[in-house]
């Protein structure tokens, strides 16, 4: 490269600065965003100091600061997550294995590829516009429900879940299968026995990290009429639903300061901690299963 | 699509109807897909449907005033659009630069190991769910901003659009490191080869050669801060105003109200299905939805074209 | 050879991964199935956000005594809570901070919903200055009403030639709220509109952020919101014609603070009072409005007479459906 200082002329001294300038620039592009949130989640660490106890996890929301908890919010976040997780699970790993395993290579393989696609960059207000118009209104299944809210985001991550379970399917070996062939299976036993097992981990990651994805929507549980607070645990599936993200949407209007930087940042900091298991499980399992293949 | 076909066997044992049982299974699940799009498409038009067959979709399209509720009603849906506009602005004044940037950072200088700690760093950015987003915003950001600029409202599009770009940095920085990478590096050792810094390199041979894949990059960051909800709802306001353009200044420290943020308003307090603000809800919504489809597609369009490019 | 033994642990470490997986799911479904055991007891609530923290501190105290009950509280604004959710009947309970509109009384009966009417505390509604609005104190009714009237004042200075001359900045409550109805009612007046170009919002908490963060705002809501924030925003005292009144529980209780203090209300579907669940969380409600919770969240609790008044029209309502 054109950086030999020995007897470097003035042209190149000023275009050397200005590639180090220039490489500085860049890094410091990369580091703010990245900073800027540092900042920002130590802030509300700081905040939550306190405020985040026992207490706290295991009380229903309340209008005093002192006695206002997450405990519903938590809980519904949790049984969100689990009808989430079963709904989208099979189905996303079905349509992954039709498209990777029999889909011919038609316009309407390429149509639902295109369409997967597209409706991962679909609004996630528009899903809960979805899920009004369609679990609300047309099947009644009560606003607010803990079904409809699992229903609606179920459809908002599947797409997702999709995409990372082929990827995770595309990375088994066709030898594999061409085995598997060999031994006289048919192609469902194949699937079964070889390419599902193969690809389970890098599956689960991936269904996984959507789940962390809804854990966090708000908007579309607001859309379908997700009370402003429920106390008590969801106790039937059409019991009203509340998760934490809801909870944290209603306190961010409580404008007292024991709320702003004290009950809310707690509610951050736990919905945060929560995410963040979830992320390092699918982690752990990547990591597990990463060497062998 | 990647397997050869199943070898043919005499002995059948029913196999053939389960196998042709279980293709139909996963083909189902596929064009569930397919259905979610068409049950999008069909929702929001039957409402909007009705919502047009009271208010004329030029009195929608081109009316200066929102208010659904209050009297006198009228739904003009310009106020929403600029506010969005307004956001999407700000946020990509913010996105654009910085994850081009970082993006010419990952693929030309950084070292694997910078880049193994750096990309998975970059992702929890857009991990963070977005009504946290707005909460940093509402609490923290818009304080810091009233000391820099002390007429700034407390609902305000600055610090929104702020934090709306540093969340959508991670779309414009990935997408366009991926593209970067795809240039062959016989371009970059032909430019190294005629002395050119590594400057000169990133700018003048690296971005030209990558530029469809920057642009797909840009224009789906855009379309995520167009449909960006929760954190523009709760700091930005709720304040549907036209934008002003003699007031420049006013525009980022005022509360306005986006599409998304109107949306939100209307659906927390009508889930009836009967008066004319809850089928107003689906008239924006399907305005968002074809903005938003349409930039899908068109950043879609693009980036196949260069992934042709260098294949 | 040792690729294949690897291969072969991770097989079985995958068994015991799946086996593991389906044991914690099938417990997780078994606690799952233990709660789902008692559906149906539940209690829906929308309406006023006036009311909304009564609603809440009753419905937390609840929950606390009765952990399998789902008590869910949505914050529509009255007049939204009654067309949207309870006349349909999609809720049990309405809270409202004026009385049933005739029009909606008809919805509700057009649905077979019959509510039952009971005062739950009283509020002083208040109207809110910026703290640095130094320049105003007390203003009266008329006042207020040019204000907050349709194509009335602009600025300050168009009320008293000695306040600034600056616009204001005007956040207030949606339409379906019943502060907007009441404000509108009592202070605007039947000739005129109520002025549509202020922030309108459900939520009275954002009024107070919008009047805290603009020296010029304005702004009007329930005294909960104000009491418990007095230290970041100023209460503007109403002159009624008979000298400057401040709001307060004391001025509220004894009818001094007029024309703004005012009832809250909670309206229970008669039918929804055949649930066991609904009966007893309304006993409940009812009991702890005249309780010290009230005051608490910043309104004037029921006298014991209007307790006891509350619970004979229970007792009547509840007889007509057993």
């Amino acid at each position: 490269m054109a950086t030999d200082t020995r007897d470097s002329t003035s042209f190149e001294r000023v275009s050397r600065a200005k590639d180090i300038a220039f490489e500085y620039l860049t890094l410091g592009a990369t580091l703010l965003g990245i900073v800027a949130l540092a900042v920002l989640l130590s802030y509300v660490a700081v905040d939550a100091v306190g405020w985040l106890n026992w207490q706290f996890l295991t009380s229903p929301p309340h209008p005093m600061p002192e006695k206002a908890g997450i405990f519903p919010a938590l809980v519904g976040s949790i049984f969100l997550m689990l009808l989430i997780a079963l709904i989208t699970f099979p189905l996303g790993v079905g349509a992954a294995v039709y498209l990777e395993e029999y889909a011919p290579d038609s316009r309407l393989t390429k149509f639902i590829q295109l369409n997967i696609a597209n409706l991962a960059g679909v609004p996630s207000v528009v899903y809960g516009l979805l899920g009004l118009g369609l679990f609300v209104q047309l099947v009644s299944l009560g606003y607010g429900s803990l079904l409809v809210a699992g229903f609606t985001i179920s459809l908002l991550i599947l797409p997702i879940v999709i995409i990372s379970a082929q990827e995770a399917i595309q990375s088994v070996p066709d030898s594999m299968r061409q085995a598997s062939y060999g031994m006289g299976a048919t192609k469902w036993q194949t699937i079964k026995n070889v390419v599902l097992p193969e690809s389970l981990p890098g599956i689960l990651t991936g269904t996984i990290l959507a789940l962390g994805r809804a854990i966090g929507e708000t908007a579309p549980l607001i859309m379908i009429g997700a009370p402003t607070t429920v106390f008590g645990v969801p106790n039937g599936p059409l019991a009203k639903i509340s998760a934490m993200p809801m909870q944290i949407y209603t306190w961010a209007e409580y404008p007292d300061k024991a709320f702003q930087h004290g009950v809310l940042a707690a509610g951050v900091v736990t919905l945060l901690v929560v995410l963040l298991s979830i992320n390092s499980i699918a982690i752990l399992i990547r990591n597990r299963y990463q060497t062998q293949s | 699509m990647s397997s050869a076909n199943a070898p043919d066997l005499t002995r059948d044992d029913g196999r053939t109807r389960r196998e042709a049982v279980v293709r139909l299974v996963f083909f189902v699940c596929a064009v569930l897909s397919v259905l979610t799009t068409i049950g999008i498409v069909l929702t929001l038009l039957s409402d909007s449907v009705a919502f047009f067959a009271e208010v004329s979709p030029v009195q929608f399209l081109t009316g200066t005033s929102w208010s659904p509720a209050n009297d006198p009603v009228n739904f003009g849906v310009l106020p929403l659009v600029t506010g969005t506009l307004v956001i999407t602005i700000g946020a990509a004044a913010v996105a654009l630069p910085i994850g081009l940037l970082t993006a010419i950072y990952l693929s030309e200088y950084a070292s694997d190991r910078a880049r193994s700690v750096l990309k998975p760093a970059l992702e929890v950015l857009a991990g963070v769910p977005t009504v946290i987003y707005g909460y940093f915003a509402l609490v923290y950001v818009t304080p810091a901003l009233a000391t820099i600029f002390p007429t700034i409202d407390t609902f305000n599009a600055l610090s929104a659009s702020l934090i709306v770009g540093i969340m959508i940095i991670p779309m414009v920085s990935s997408i366009s490191e991926d593209a970067m990478s795809a240039v062959p590096d016989s371009l970059r050792n032909a430019s190294y080869g005629l002395g050119a810094t590594k400057f000169t390199v990133s700018t003048s041979v690296v971005v030209p050669a990558s530029v469809s894949g920057i642009a797909s990059s840009f224009i789906l960051a855009l379309s995520r801060a167009i449909g960006e909800t929760m954190a523009v709802t709760i700091a930005a306001g709720n304040t549907p105003r036209l934008v002003d353009l003699t007031d420049p200044a006013g525009v980022f420290l005022n509360s306005i109200q986006t599409m998304t943020a109107a949306m939100v308003q209307l659906g927390a307090s009508d889930v009836t299905g009967q008066s004319i603000a809850y089928k107003s809800l689906f008239a924006v919504g399907l305005t968002l939805f074809v903005i938003t489809f349409a930039m899908n597609l068109v950043s879609e369009w693009i980036a196949s074209r260069y992934r042709e490019e260098y294949r | 050879m040792s690729e294949d033994t690897s291969r072969r642990r991770s097989e079985f470490s995958r068994r015991g991964f799946l086996a593991a997986a389906g044991v914690a799911s099938v417990t997780g479904l078994t606690g799952c199935a233990r709660v789902f055991g008692s559906e149906n007891r539940q209690v829906n609530i929308a309406g006023s956000s006036t009311v909304f923290p009564i609603a809440e501190a009753v419905a937390s105290d609840y929950t606390q005594k009765n952990p399998t009950v789902n008590v869910s509280v949505s914050k529509t604004g009255s007049g939204g809570g009654f067309s949207n959710f309870f006349c349909p009947g999609m809720t049990d309970i309405n809270n409202a901070s004026r009385p049933i509109a005739d029009a909606e009384r008809e919805q509700c009966a057009d649905n077979g919903v019959d509510p039952v009417e009971f005062v739950v505390g009283t509020d002083a509604l208040t109207v809110v200055v910026n703290d640095e609005a130094n320049w105003v104190d007390c203003m009266t009714v008329d006042e207020l009403r040019q204000v907050w009237m349709a194509g009335g004042a602009k600025q300050w200075s168009d009320i008293r030639d000695e306040w600034p001359d600056e616009e204001f900045e005007l956040f207030g409550p949606a339409t379906v709220s019943g502060t907007f109805d009441y404000f509108r009612e009592t202070i605007v007046g039947e000739e005129e509109n109520h002025r549509n170009d202020y922030s309108a919002t459900e939520k009275d908490r954002t009024i107070v952020r919008g009047v805290r963060g603009s020296q010029y705002a304005m702004g009007y809501f329930g005294f909960a919101y104000y009491s418990e924030n007095p230290e970041t925003v100023k209460a503007v005292a109403i002159d009624d014609g008979s000298g400057c009144v401040e709001p307060s529980l004391e001025t509220a209780k004894k009818g001094t603070y007029r024309p703004l203090s005012r009832p809250l209300f909670t309206y229970v579907s008669k039918q929804s009072l055949a649930d066991e669940t609904v009966r007893d969380f309304v006993r409940f409600y009812l009991e702890k409005a005249a309780t010290d919770l009230v005051s608490e969240v910043g309104y004037v609790p029921i006298t014991d007479e209007t307790l006891e008044e509350n619970l004979n029209k229970l007792d009547a309502a509840v007889e007509d459906v057993q």
